[in-house]
């Protein structure tokens, strides 16, 4: 086993863990940072990321109404303090990537230029073409070279986060060429691990969106918190789940029925007009578009394909010069993966899990309860989302709290850290060795295939806890998932080799999964309301008086996990109606 | 059209292998199925052994780039009917150490790419309050450099980088000369040094296939030549004109 320490810890180096990593070395240069991650840090997930990022910028936007759309988009379940520091923090966080680089879109004078997005009431949302979160990746990934203070373990896997004395101080990791285990100390963790899209069959979400980061805290003892917000965006392409972007509804998209109607109009969600309107039609928010796509599913006013029911997203309207400009990789996308030009046909799409609203519990300065242990982007729970994301927001989100859990942990180290016993974290480190040994690289026999496992998980996610959920559904999927779990312990292995072996890290994510779908799970059945995202048929109204709260998931030593509520943080935004298309 | 397809795959384990060896697995033919998709299904229910690397599956994370019948290709957007009735070869990306199977080194590219700076210089330091004001002909000017996903698969194509390791190459050059180009960089100067070395951009005998494989419309070979050009009349400003306006 190989042995080093650092100061700080990250583990994930997508644009939360990067935002993060220049924190860190700007609150004081002289800490020493670590970045683990199980892939390269420019093929992380941030670089799938399409529309933009949210931040207050134009002549006639306020702060008050981008905290106001964002609250009333989380249907009040987003922590408003939390929310209003977001706000405020964007708009000069986003100006940092500019300095440092990243080629966002101008207008003809050369100041940044906004774009509309869902749920949104004023042009905000700051873009590169169509490739935002590639952008941002990469200026943030390059910008991290010039710290020389940044030590990078890339495709390093890590499997256990070490706790001593109710303090994280590091992980347990493989590093994927050699197989070798590493254990590597720090004073404080910071993770940054992304999403679990991976657990839903459908989703946007990468090969890598396990949820690691999630089940290692949940392992570590932090709990996790809404973990039955899933975001499914409006428009995937069917087969593959590919995103296409909220932004070319933005640019004046419109989604049709069979019919060539845009139904929308029938959800509560305004009236037609030839161009977008704030807040309206095609601006609506996630999850009342993907519940109303859902809706013309059930009406039979959907088309039907190999994959599923779909409906279309027209573009032709906007022109070729407008898709070429605005919208290139949307029509790479439409012309790569479905042999259709935009310029000329509709766009086949579904409702697709996209985002996971839950994560790390953690507080305003990105603290999770576990001491010197952090959290931030998607993996983290702060709440800014609630039940609900607004497009562009987790762009934002992933700067302004990746940069201010680095300048929290390195605070701690700097002032608050008392040292761990080395000793205690060793021999954890030799015991966890010993459990990928036993439970992987020497297991022989076994007669469970890791595939067939993950498939029934999905299979599960889907049709018990997805758009719509009710009792009976959600308890069918708990009881699968615990079978699975039981089923997860006599996996078999073909792959016993210490090189590159992607067998082991497909067990090991199989297992981070199978632990966060059982949060999804349980805290879907215990809310019994609906929410933004969370529609329980049994259940079809909102429920302030009991349910105005966080569900907080903590692990058990056995059985299902238990759950406790946390009251919202409401300042000076009382709940009220959500309301979208008319007036309020 | 018959609906399966051969794909003989290299293998390769460092543990047991003193050379690459083709295993040969038949795949079901499917329209809307990517090589990747392939590769996945011989992972799920052939052989799970199989080594490499992937994640986005749309284009943009640069992990899957593979040699397909020795062309480098995104194998998450190279369609498995373009290459029927079969069989196809799928090998590790050439030019590049192989750790297993399809899974290559990329330690060699991130010290490279590190070493041009791939960053914002600038003289000041404390930068504006507001945005760099930067119109849209400027960002033109760099953005199709900006459009690299590191895939490696120029490096693949690469003769130079081939027969020299040493080489800077296309995508870390092109990258350099993306900041050189932008119009809220100063570092120029800085990057000089690198770029003029014999292994920066002297290497290049603009042959011009880094250009054709790149699945970003990135033009390497021309950032390459910009490069070429600036870095020639730098050299004439300093050396034959000493009397001269520096």
């Amino acid at each position: 086993m190989e042995t080093s320490s650092h100061d700080i810890l990250l583990i994930g180096g997508g644009g939360a863990g990067l935002r993060a990593a220049i924190a860190i070395a700007e609150t004081n240069p002289k800490l020493d940072i670590a970045m683990v991650s199980k892939v390269y840090p420019m093929r992380s997930h941030t670089v799938s990321a399409e529309g933009g990022a949210a931040g207050v910028i134009g002549d006639d936007d306020t702060i008050e109404e981008h905290i106001y759309d964002t609250i009333s988009g989380s249907d009040w379940l987003g922590d408003q303090d939390v929310i209003e520091a977001f706000v405020n923090e964007v708009p000069n966080e986003l100006l940092r990537l500019e300095h440092w680089g990243c080629p966002w879109s101008r207008l003809p004078d050369g100041r940044i230029a906004v774009r509309p997005f869902g749920g949104m009431q004023k042009m905000r949302t700051w873009f590169a073409a169509d490739k935002t979160g590639f952008h941002m990746l990469h200026t943030l990934f390059q910008t991290s070279l010039k710290y020389g203070t940044l030590t990078r373990y890339d495709e390093v896997f890590a499997t256990q986060i070490l706790v001593d004395d109710g303090r994280a101080c590091g992980v347990v990791g493989i590093e994927l060429r050699t197989g070798k285990i590493r254990t590597i100390m720090a004073k404080a963790v910071i993770v940054c691990t992304g999403g679990c899209g991976r657990v839903f069959p459908f989703t946007t979400n990468a090969n890598i969106c396990t949820g690691d980061g999630m089940a290692l805290c949940y392992r570590a003892g932090a709990p996790l918190k809404d973990m039955e917000m899933v975001q499914y965006h409006p428009t995937g392409l069917p087969f593959t789940g590919i995103l296409i972007t909220e932004a070319a509804r933005a640019e004046g998209g419109w989604l049709l029925n069979k019919d060539g109607y845009r139904f929308l109009q029938d959800y509560d969600l305004g009236k037609p007009t030839p161009t977008p309107v704030f807040r309206s039609m095609e601006l609506g928010p996630r999850d009342r578009v993907s519940q109303a796509i859902f809706g013309e599913f059930e009406k039979d006013r959907a088309f039907h394909g190999p994959y599923g029911d779909f409906v279309h997203l027209d573009l032709r309207h906007l022109g070729e010069h407008k898709i070429e400009s605005r919208l290139p990789m949307v029509r790479e996308l439409c012309l790569k993966y479905e042999n259709i030009d935009p310029v000329r046909e509709p766009i086949p799409v579904r409702p697709v899990m996209h985002y996971m609203m839950g994560g790390i519990h953690t507080d305003i300065h990105g603290a999770t309860s576990l001491t010197g242990l952090y959290a931030a982007g998607e993996a983290a729970c702060v709440s800014i989302n609630g039940s609900n994301r607004l497009g562009s927001n987790s762009l934002s989100e992933l700067l302004v709290f990746g940069a201010r859990s680095g300048k929290s942990a390195a605070e701690y180290v700097t002032n608050g850290y008392k040292p761990a016993n080395q000793n205690h974290l060793l021999a954890q480190a030799t015991d966890e060795e010993h459990r990928v040994e036993e439970q992987f690289l020497h297991k022989n026999g076994g007669t469970e295939r890791i595939t067939k496992i993950r498939e029934e998980m999905q299979k599960t996610m889907e049709s018990g806890c997805g758009i719509y959920r009710e009792r009976a559904s959600l308890v069918d999927s708990a009881n699968k998932i615990r079978e699975l779990k039981e089923r997860y312990g006599n996996i078999t292995m073909e792959d016993h080799s210490r090189t590159f072996n992607t067998q082991l890290t497909q067990g090991l994510e199989l297992g981070f999964m199978l632990d966060v779908a059982e949060t999804i799970v349980h805290s879907a059945l215990n809310r019994e309301e609906s929410r933004g995202a969370h529609q329980r048929r049994d259940f079809p109204k909102r429920d302030d008086n009991k349910y105005l709260c966080h569900s907080v998931v903590h692990r058990s030593a056995e059985g299902p996990p238990r759950i406790e509520y946390l009251p919202v943080v409401i300042t000076k935004w009382p709940p009220g109606e959500r309301i979208y298309g008319r007036d309020h | 059209m018959a609906d399966t397809i051969i794909i003989e795959v290299s293998r390769f384990h460092p543990e047991h292998d003193a050379e690459p060896t083709y295993q040969s697995f038949e795949v079901p033919l499917r329209g809307d199925w990517m090589i990747l998709d392939a590769l996945n299904y011989i992972k799920d229910n052939l052989d799970g052994t199989l080594a490499f690397r992937w994640s986005c599956r749309m284009g943009i994370c640069g992990s899957c780039g593979m040699m397909v019948n020795g062309v480098p290709k995104l194998t998450c957007e190279t369609l498995l009917t373009n290459f029927a009735p079969g069989p196809i070869r799928v090998a590790p990306l050439d030019h590049f150490p192989v750790v297993k199977d399809l899974v290559i080194e990329l330690d060699d590219f991130l010290g490279k790419l590190q070493k041009v700076r791939p960053w914002i210089i600038r003289k000041d330091e404390r930068p504006p309050a507001r945005e760099f004001i930067q119109t849209p002909e400027q960002l033109e000017a760099f953005k199709q450099y900006t459009l690299c996903i590191n895939c490696m698969l120029c490096y693949a194509a690469c003769p130079v980088y081939g027969l020299d390791p040493n080489f800077t190459g296309p995508a870390a050059l092109a990258l350099a000369e993306r900041y050189n180009l932008d119009s809220r960089d100063q570092g120029a100067a800085e990057r000089t040094d690198v770029l003029s070395q014999h292994d920066g951009i002297w290497g290049c005998t603009v042959v011009g296939e880094c250009s054709v494989v790149c699945p970003k419309g990135v033009d390497p070979s021309l950032a390459i030549q910009q490069y070429k050009l600036s870095a020639t009349k730098e050299w004439f400003r300093t050396w034959l004109l000493p009397w001269g306006n520096k």
